[in-house]
Order: structure tokens, then sequence, then C-alpha cells
């Protein structure tokens, strides 16, 4: 009878350590939850809820903002002439530099692992040169310069496939292409060594596994192996694709001339930069980032659910 | 026991032998030399323009303007190279300020920045605290919303916060950028089981502890390729609007302003753009070199 009475005398004891021992681990965790929260919530929570919020009003930063209601929005789809262009333009840039983008990011990466340590640090810094490089637009602005100058120009005429210099830049036709381009081979860096990482921590012993098992080609490797494996990682570099996809600005804006010919070039963002930069209508200008980030999160829930289906 | 580097290369070595072998079984020949040439060509349409920056800072005025417009330089010149410090002397504030700014930026808030990010990804990743989902959502989320929209309330909350032309401009708003929060949390619920945490649980090591000693030494790839991502972020920081203080100005504010005088300083302009590259170069080869030559045995067993 006493030894009974003891022993639950002990497990209470016991649950009692437990539970305050939880009530420190608790403790611990949001504190080191904390600096990234307070902060978060100041300079990125904070200011996309008042930007939703301004989306509502007339506001010219000098004035106080007017409500009214959902005019910005209506405006937007049914008076605004560059708004459709705008929003077609982002569609063709996202549609082609997105998928094409993510996937280049990780067949390279995934190609560059299958070589040595020091041939794979050498490949790697090629691809992500780029990036490292800072902003060299204006490499492309050389090459793709309208006068003979140009090196596009200057070897097509040399050669005589073209009689007279091509504005590269400045017609619709080639502009779009080019930027694209560009775009693409800039937008490559950040998901490729991500996926680069990625891939170096793929546990071996699955590939032997695998080999075992019966796997004959590289290809069912991949698909098998590698993809499940590092489904968490190309679930962020989708995410940073369709950021970068759909927020083309940088780009046109250096190569075609802000505002560009026609609006041959001109995106949601290069938009925004002109409504709210130049025009100081920053309700408008809330309005269409928050149009742009719908579409950009549609597009990641979507997309969520086909990355899940690798190695199935 | 503590290895010596011998042994350690050895290990590597087996273990790279060991990871070899199955590659017989799964490679053809005829993949290889397609991979080799596809690399090759996509190699090459990337660091061309490097190539070109540097090519070009070496030429001397008439080459720059030659006609038809050569790629390679004939006459190579270290003139851009040595009009520099000349130039120098025309900045209102002396050179190594700006130096000092830029490195004193970039390497406290790249360390700041790392740490803060990996916490908070440990505690989203593999505990179960209140709203986690919620918050990883909002962190996910935020990446999409487009940044430029939220400069006038972000400088209403810099002017509150009396944050305005002071260091703290640069410091304190990228220590919180959702991007590293998600790629440390994406490594971890990848390489890290929770039956690791779950153990050091059991022995008795402390949230802390675990996270410093077993989770850190696992996404070690990832905390490195994100110490690449933000150093090469706020290296090319330039201030618009919220520093007014010659002092507190950063180096390719200045490197804009040395070059600055047209078609004659294009080649000086080069040179600035190439050294400007070194210090982005010099960390990506630290860390990826860790990155790329270290075979992983995270989270094995």
């Amino acid at each position: 009878m006493e030894k009974t009475e003891f022993a639950s005398e002990k497990m209470l004891k016991n649950r009692k350590l437990h539970r305050k021992e939880t009530r420190r681990e608790n403790l611990t965790y949001y504190i080191m939850l904390a600096p990234f929260l307070v902060l978060f919530f100041l300079f990125t929570v904070a200011p996309v809820l008042s930007s939703a919020i301004l989306s509502f009003f007339d506001f010219d930063a000098v004035s106080l903002p007017r409500f009214v209601g959902l005019d910005n929005y209506l405006r937007m789809f049914l008076q605004d002439d560059i708004f459709p262009k705008a929003l077609s333009n982002t569609m063709v840039f996202a549609v082609i530099t997105g998928p094409i983008g993510f996937f280049l990011a990780f067949m390279l990466a995934w190609m560059v692992n299958e070589f040595g340590p020091t041939t794979r640090t050498v490949l790697s810094f090629l691809f992500y040169a780029p990036s490292l490089s800072g902003n060299v637009y204006f490499i492309w602005q050389i090459l793709f310069s309208g006068d003979a100058y140009g090196y596009i120009n200057s070897l097509l005429l040399s050669i005589g496939l073209i009689t007279e210099p091509v504005q590269w830049l400045k017609s619709p036709q080639y502009a779009l292409t080019i930027i694209i381009i560009v775009q693409l081979w800039l937008s490559l860096g950040t998901t490729f060594l991500a996926n680069i990482s990625g891939l170096q921590n793929v546990n071996p012993e699955l590939y032997e596994a695998g080999a075992i098992d019966g796997i004959k080609n590289r290809w069912h490797e991949l698909w098998y192996i590698t993809l499940p494996s590092m489904k968490s990682i190309l679930m962020f570099g989708m995410v940073m694709q369709i950021q970068a996809a759909f927020s083309v600005s940088a780009v046109p804006i250096a190569l075609a001339g802000f505002p560009s010919v026609n609006y041959s070039t001109e995106t949601i963002v290069t938009l925004l930069t002109d409504v709210g930069g130049a025009r100081y209508e920053l309700g408008y200008a809330a309005a269409i980032s928050v149009i742009l980030f719908i579409l950009m999160a549609l597009t990641k829930e979507l997309l969520g659910k086909l990355v899940n289906m690798a190695g199935r | 026991m503590e290895l010596t580097a011998k042994q350690k290369k050895q290990q590597l070595k087996l273990k790279t032998a060991r990871r070899d072998q199955y590659k017989r079984y799964t490679r053809s020949t005829g993949g290889n030399v397609l991979y080799t040439l596809f690399l090759l060509i996509f190699g090459l349409y990337s660091v061309l323009p490097m190539i070109y920056m540097v090519v070009t800072s070496f030429k001397p005025l008439d080459e720059l303007l030659v006609f038809p417009p050569r790629f390679f330089v004939i006459r190579p010149t270290p003139a851009n190279y040595q009009i520099l410090p000349s130039l120098l002397d025309n900045l209102s504030v002396p050179f190594s300020r700006y130096l000092f700014n830029s490195l004193f930026i970039s390497i406290v808030t790249t360390v700041l920045h790392v740490l803060v990010a990996s916490m908070a990804a440990f505690i989203l990743a593999k505990t179960n605290i209140k709203f986690k989902n919620v918050i990883f959502a909002v962190v996910q989320f935020s990446l999409l919303y487009n940044a430029y929209t939220l400069e006038v309330p972000r400088y209403i909350i810099y002017s509150s916060l009396h944050m305005i032309d002071t260091y703290w401009i640069y410091i304190l708003p990228a220590i919180p950028s959702s991007m590293g929060v998600f790629l440390m949390k994406q490594f971890m619920d990848a390489n890290v089981p929770d039956p690791l945490i779950e153990a050091a649980r059991i022995d008795g090591a402390g949230t802390m502890r675990t996270f410093w000693q077993i989770v850190m030494p696992i996404v070690k790839d990832g905390w490195l390729t994100l110490t690449l991502f933000e150093f090469i972020g706020l290296w090319s920081i330039t201030p618009t609007g919220t520093i007014f203080s010659e002092s507190l100005k950063t180096l390719p504010y200045a490197a804009a302003n040395i070059v600055q005088g047209g078609l004659t300083r294009a080649g000086a302009s080069m040179a600035v753009s190439c050294i400007m590259m070194i210090p982005p170069i010099l960390v990506y080869l630290v860390s990826q070199r860790s990155v790329t030559q270290t075979m992983s045995s995270a989270g094995i067993k």
C-alpha cells in the first residue's frame, strides 16, 4: 500500500517537472523566434497590410487619403489603356521565363552535380557568374545597340545578312525576345545555387539502394530518388522563380527604355513604377500590386501541387 | 578523437569512391558526352559578359572606340586601373570610409540575418508551437508582394523609428528577409530527421544546444548558400532617399560617382566594375568550395 502511494507521488512529481520543462522550452522557442517575428512584422507585414488597405483609397502622398471603395480596381480593368497591355506582357514573360528558368536551374544543377568536386566548383562558378558580376545590363546594351557599333549589328553587317543597323531594342518584335533571354540569364542564379546545395544533401545511400533495386538509368534515378528527396528545395526554387518571372521590370527598363516604344515591353511592375513613382497615385499603385500578388499566389498554389507529384 | 587533415581527406576519398560505384549501372557514355556539350554551351553563354568586362577594362581608349567593335583587346593596358587613385581624390569623403561602410554593413547584416533566419526556421520546422503554419504561410506569401509598393509605408515606419540617415536603415530591414527563413526551413525539412531532434532531447540537450550543435552543422550547405545570397545583395546596396550624410554612403554609390564622365571614362568604369566584383567572388569561393567539395553525410542514421 505504502509502495503504490510512493509511486504515484513520484509520477505526479515527474509530471509537474515535465510540465515545468515544457513551459521553459516553449519560452525558449518564443525567444528564438522573436527577433525574426518582431522585425518581420515591422518591416514586411505592416507595410503589406497598409498597402493593401491603401488600395481602397485615393492617395497622392501629400493630401489626406480619401476612401474610394473599389474605384482603383475598376479603373484598372475598365479605363486604363496600358494595364491590359502590361498584364499580357507580364503573362508572356512569366509563362516563358518562369518554367524555362525553373527547369534550367534544376537541370544545370543536376548535370553539374554529376562531375567530380573540382569540375563541379568550376562549372557552378560559370553558371553563377551573372549574379556575381552585379547589374551588368549594359553588356547587353552594347551587344544589341541599335547603331552599327552594336556587336550584333556589326557582325550581321559584315556578313552581309543586313544592309543597315537594326533597332533591336526599339522594335517591338525583337525587344520582347531579347528581354526574355537577358531575364533568363539573370534569374537563374539563386535557384541554381539552392539546387546545387540541395543535391549535395541527398542521402547517397538512397542512390546505392536504388542501383541495387534495379534502377537502370539516370532518368529513373532522377524521378524516383533525386526529385522526391529534393521536394522542399524545389518548392523554394519555384517560389523564387514565380517572384522573378512576374516581377520583370529592371531588365526592360534598362534595355528598352522607360516607357518603352508603344509600351511594347511595359509590364505590371514597370507600370507600378510609373504610377507610384512618377505620378504619385499611390492608391492605384497599391491596387495594381494587390492584383499582381493574387496572380502570383494563385500560380504558387497551382504549381505547388505539381511539385508534390514528383516520384509518383 | 580528432582526425588529422590527411585522415579526413582519405575518408572523403573513400566516400566519393563509394558514391561513384553505383554510377556504373546508371550512366551511359552517350549521355555523358551530351551532358558535357550542353554544359559548355550554357556555361559560355553565362560567363561571356563577365569575361567581356574584364577584357574591356584593359582596353586603351582607341580600342574602346574602334569600328567595327572587337571583343578582345589587342594592346592591353593597365591605364584604366592606374587613373582610379587620382579619381578618388575628387570624392568629398575619404575612399576608405565608403569601403568601411560597405564591408561593415555587408558583414554585420549577413551574420545577423543568417542567425535570426536560421533560429526562426528551426522553430518553424522542428517544434510544435502555435500558429507555426500560419506564420510560415505568411512568410512564403510575403515574398510575392511587390517590394516597390512597400516603399512608402516602409519610409513612414523608418522615419517614426528615427532610422533615417543612420546605419540602422541598412541593417534592420534586411534582417527579417523572408527568403532566408524560407530557404533554411526547406533545408531543415529535407535534411534534419525528427527522430534526431527527439533523441537529442532525451539525451538532455536544450533547445538552443540542439539548434547550434546538431541542426546547424547538418544544414551547413544551406546557411553557407544563404550567406552568399545575402552578402551579394548587401554589397550592391545603394540607399535611395533614406541616407543623406555622405559619410554613411556605400561603395557602389562612390563607384558610380567615380566613373561619371561619359565615354572617356568607359574604360575606368569597367575597371571599377571589375574591382567591385572581387569581394562577392571571394565569398562565393569560400562558401561554395565547402558546399561542392564535401560529400554530405547529413542526416544519415
